[in-house]
């Protein structure tokens, strides 16, 4: 039983990770190619129609990976979770449906027209076909964290005799304060990776003097959507979504910040390892009563510490949760220099030769990948052990009649085929970014 | 109300079937069908810019299933588990095969994934030829409305059969003949030339694979479960089902042989539609059938979300669809008459 739990724990673990490399650049790159399109209907000058269908060959590649990889979770609920599924279908699968047939078909419908009807649609047409695929990208980005946030922070239900959760009404799901907080975040998380994934791509073609008409065009506008996306991060969206933590899930903050003992003026701490087993943070470097500050708006004031919470409401892997956090907000205030650094260096001309700089903004692609997952990360596992917090735990929620042996041969499975599909989605990529832009005249 | 949605659910699974279906097909016949890169291309033009916005129509029947009959949905996905996510696993590699062919003019990279996409069409339609089977023959249902089929155990349709016995393997050949056929008359329709003559011989030998399987697979159904016919011997009016499936089978035969391929292809959406609704006519109220006990089937009324939840998912769902059908209208609009491999920027 407890394996099998862990099983599938990991199944979907692993899965939705992995998923969720592809939406995020989807949601983050598809502005941005509006943001080109425009760019070319008002100027008129080829480049920027030739830079949208560069691209526009990225983007497919990746949006065939996020398809792929996203049909199996929609299934997955049913498969790994049908305890789950049974009790609150009524609820969770609104927003589930409903990205199905608003948002599935509307972005299914307009990628085919965005990719091949630049020449059978006119420009104003096919701009439209660009900024409706936008347009379904981010309403998918809003029914899914609709569902999980009503899991983080359920709202508008009933509960039947039978236990299981219907809808209240139609929008109270879907207007479910935590959601607002939740996307806004989320997004402008996309947006980080849209925007350092075209910057990066602009410095190597700079680093590599190749198309340097290109290479400053997506700097430019890499580094400018950059620094709007990783100040909204931090704040206001980072901020209100920790304040939310703290008021509606306090032992989650509590493992997140590593505070194993509720303390007035409880202080922030940047580095170090939370050591469950004695409740202390190892080799700390803490700001003093900055965490109170920064959740209370006052120094002073007291933070619920995890013994203030019965052992058995824990999140189940302190360390977990601690370290993805860390890692995510760590990476965060970077990105906040790095791409203001870069802003100061593009306003005041120099960006373009700065060779170091552009090195920096090349490296750095991999990173905003790797914030996204550990904010999930951060996220989903500071809500054990619950699956619904405070109504449904984890262990009532997996399917008990998937044997754990079953359920790590279709792990394994889809290990396996993502490892492929790893491969052949590097390999692609590659390819276009060798081509380069100069080849999609 | 629980009606309702049996019957929305149900449409829209038949909707995925008729429009996935001929992609389906395509595929299967893919590598039989098309000899040279130029004539795999034009198969693959005539599905490229419609095969992703078909397999929506699952995603989005997944969601409303899970939304209205959350039992069910949870029961069935998990007790289907392996031949679940073996269609998961095939759905992943036909999605790989179509799309990244064409990136490469290798021609050992195309043929690669010209025999995944090929292959993976071909095992889809086997598992939901078999899943269909399943559904009619009934699976093990606990007390607690949970079950797990192994993939098979004695081939047999006992109380503990598997996802695999002789009754669902027939279903599957009968799936493979009519999904085929299916694809064959959807690629008649977008090609022309040597191919478009092939693929006419190929659904010209089908047509009687066709019509022999589906009488045997009733046949076995009802020996199988002769309840299916309480339906039809309770409201008689339900025999107009079979007489729409004979009609649309004469239609195949005689607009194929008389040239009118729209009308052909219509008809055998037609076809598929009628057999289903068929299906889903004999099977109500019942969504899954217990093979033991049958008061432990799962039914629209024990298997459906809450009274509040499924009234409010009928307005949002109504214009959803609205809308989506919409798009159809306009892809498909923009996409007809035949491919021509340089008019589609896919390739
Ligand atoms: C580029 C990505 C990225 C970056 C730089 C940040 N975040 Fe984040 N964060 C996410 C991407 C993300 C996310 C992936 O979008 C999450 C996961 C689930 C969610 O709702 O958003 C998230 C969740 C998340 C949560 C909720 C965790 C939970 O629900 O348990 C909080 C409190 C923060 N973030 C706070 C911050 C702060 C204070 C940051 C900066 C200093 C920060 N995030 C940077
Ligand atoms: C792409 C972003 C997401 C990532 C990276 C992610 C990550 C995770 C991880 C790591 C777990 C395991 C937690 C643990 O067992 O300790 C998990 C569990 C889960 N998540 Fe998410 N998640 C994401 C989005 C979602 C969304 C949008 C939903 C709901 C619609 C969701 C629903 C679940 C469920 C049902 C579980 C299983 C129960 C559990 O173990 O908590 N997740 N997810
Ligand atoms: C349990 C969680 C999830 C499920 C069930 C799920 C389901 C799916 C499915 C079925 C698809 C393919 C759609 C198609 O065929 O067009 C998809 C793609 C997508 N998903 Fe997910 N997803 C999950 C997590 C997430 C998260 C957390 C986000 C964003 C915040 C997200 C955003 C998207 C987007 C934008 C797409 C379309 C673009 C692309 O394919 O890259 N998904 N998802």
């Amino acid at each position: 039983m407890g394996e099998a739990l862990f099983i599938h724990r990991l199944h979907f673990a692993f899965t939705v990770t992995y998923h969720y490399i592809f939406p995020q650049l989807t949601m983050g790159l598809a502005p941005l190619l509006v943001v080109l399109k425009t760019l070319a209907l008002r100027t008129g000058n080829p480049v920027y129609d030739q830079a949208t269908r560069f691209w526009s060959r990225i983007f497919a590649i990746n949006f065939v990976a996020g398809v792929v990889t996203g049909i199996p979770m929609e299934f997955q609920f049913g498969t790994n979770w049908a305890k789950f599924s049974e009790l609150t279908g009524g609820v969770i699968a609104q927003p589930l449906a409903m990205e199905g047939v608003f948002s599935f078909f509307l972005e299914s419908a307009f990628l085919g027209l965005f990719l091949f009807g630049e020449k059978r649609l006119s420009r104003i047409a096919h701009w439209w076909a660009g900024f409706a695929l936008f347009l379904g990208t981010w309403m998918s980005g809003y029914f899914i964290v609709v569902a999980d946030a009503w899991m983080q922070h359920p709202v508008a239900f009933n509960r039947l005799p039978n236990g299981s959760f219907e809808v209240q009404g139609f929008s109270g799901v879907l207007t479910n304060p935590w959601a607002l907080v939740q996307y806004s975040h989320v997004m402008s998380g996309a947006l980080i990776t849209g925007a350092f994934v075209m910057a990066g791509a602009g410095a190597f073609y700079l680093l590599s003097h190749r198309a340097p008409e290109f290479g400053k065009m997506f700097v430019r506008i890499g580094v400018i959507a950059g620094v709007i996306a990783t100040i909204l991060q931090i704040f206001p969206t980072g901020d209100i979504h920790g304040r939310y933590m703290a008021e509606y899930q306090p032992a989650s903050t509590a493992a997140m910040e590593g505070l194993f003992h509720s303390e007035k003026g409880a202080p922030l701490v940047i580095l170090g390892q939370p050591d469950v087993e004695h409740q202390r943070i190892d080799n700390p470097l803490v700001v003093n009563r900055l965490l109170s500050f920064l959740i209370y708006g006052t120094p002073t004031a007291e933070v619920d510490g995890l013994d203030h919470f019965p052992r058995e409401n824990w999140p189940t892997s302190i360390p977990l949760v601690y370290f993805a956090y860390h890692i995510m907000a760590g990476l965060g205030t970077i990105f906040v220099a790095i791409m203001g650094l870069a802003l100061l260096l593009l306003w005041r001309g120099t960006l373009y030769g700065m060779r170091g700089m552009l090195w920096i903004l090349m490296l750095a692609v991999p990173l905003p990948f790797i914030a996204n997952t550990a904010g999930w990360l951060t996220a989903e596992t500071a809500r054990q052990p619950w699956l619904v917090y405070n109504l449904l735990r984890t262990d009532q929620g997996f399917s008990a009649n998937v044997s754990s042996a079953n359920g790590l041969f279709t792990l394994l499975g889809f290990m396996g085929m993502y490892a492929m599909l790893s491969i052949f989605y590097l390999f692609l990529l590659q390819r276009v970014v060798d081509e380069g832009p100069e080849a999609s005249a | 109300m629980e009606t309702v949605w049996f019957v929305l659910v149900a449409l829209m699974l038949a909707g995925y079937v008729v429009l996935d279906g001929f992609d389906l097909g395509a595929g299967a016949l893919h590598l039989i069908a098309a000899r040279t890169d130029e004539e795999r291309r034009l198969v693959l033009g005539s599905i490229g810019p419609v095969w992703d916005g078909n397999e929506v129509w699952l995603l989005a029947a997944g969601g409303t299933l899970f939304y209205a009959f959350p039992l069910l949905y949870a029961s069935s996905f998990s007790g289907f588990y392996l031949p679940l996510n073996m269609v998961l696993w095939l759905l992943v590699l036909r999605a790989i095969g179509i799309e990244f062919r064409a990136h490469l003019a290798n021609g050992l990279w195309r043929d690669f994934f010209d025999g995944v996409f090929s292959l993976a069409s071909l095992l889809l339609i086997v598992l939901f030829g078999a899943a269909l089977g399943n559904v009619i023959r009934g699976v093990p249902l606990g007390a607690d409305h949970y079950f797990f089929v192994p993939l098979w155990t004695d081939f047999r349709t006992g109380p503990q059969p598997g996802a695999l016995d002789w009754y669902t393997v027939l279903c599957a050949v009968v799936t493979i003949a009519i999904i085929a056929q299916h694809g064959a008359l959807y690629l008649i329709l977008k090609t022309s030339g040597e191919l478009n003559r092939r693929l006419r011989t190929i659904a010209n030998i089908l047509l009687p694979a066709v019509v022999a399987l589906t009488a045997a697979s009733l046949w076995a159904s009802v020996g199988v479960r002769a309840e299916l016919l309480d339906n039809y011997r309770a409201t008689p009016a339900g025999w107009i089902i079979p007489v729409l499936v004979a009609a649309a089978l004469i239609g195949i035969f005689r607009f194929t042989r008389s040239g009118r391929e729209r009308e052909a292809f219509l008809s055998s959406c037609v076809f598929i539609l009628t057999m289903l609704v068929g299906a889903a006519f004999a099977l109500y109220p019942v969504l899954l059938p217990s093979s033991g006990d049958p008061t432990l089937s799962l039914t629209i009324h024990n298997a459906a979300a809450g009274a509040r939840s499924l009234s409010v998912g009928l307005g949002w769902w109504s214009a959803g669809m609205a809308v989506a059908i919409g798009y159809f209208v306009l892809v498909y609009s923009l996409f007809k008459g035949k491919v021509h491999l340089h008019s589609n920027g896919h390739l």
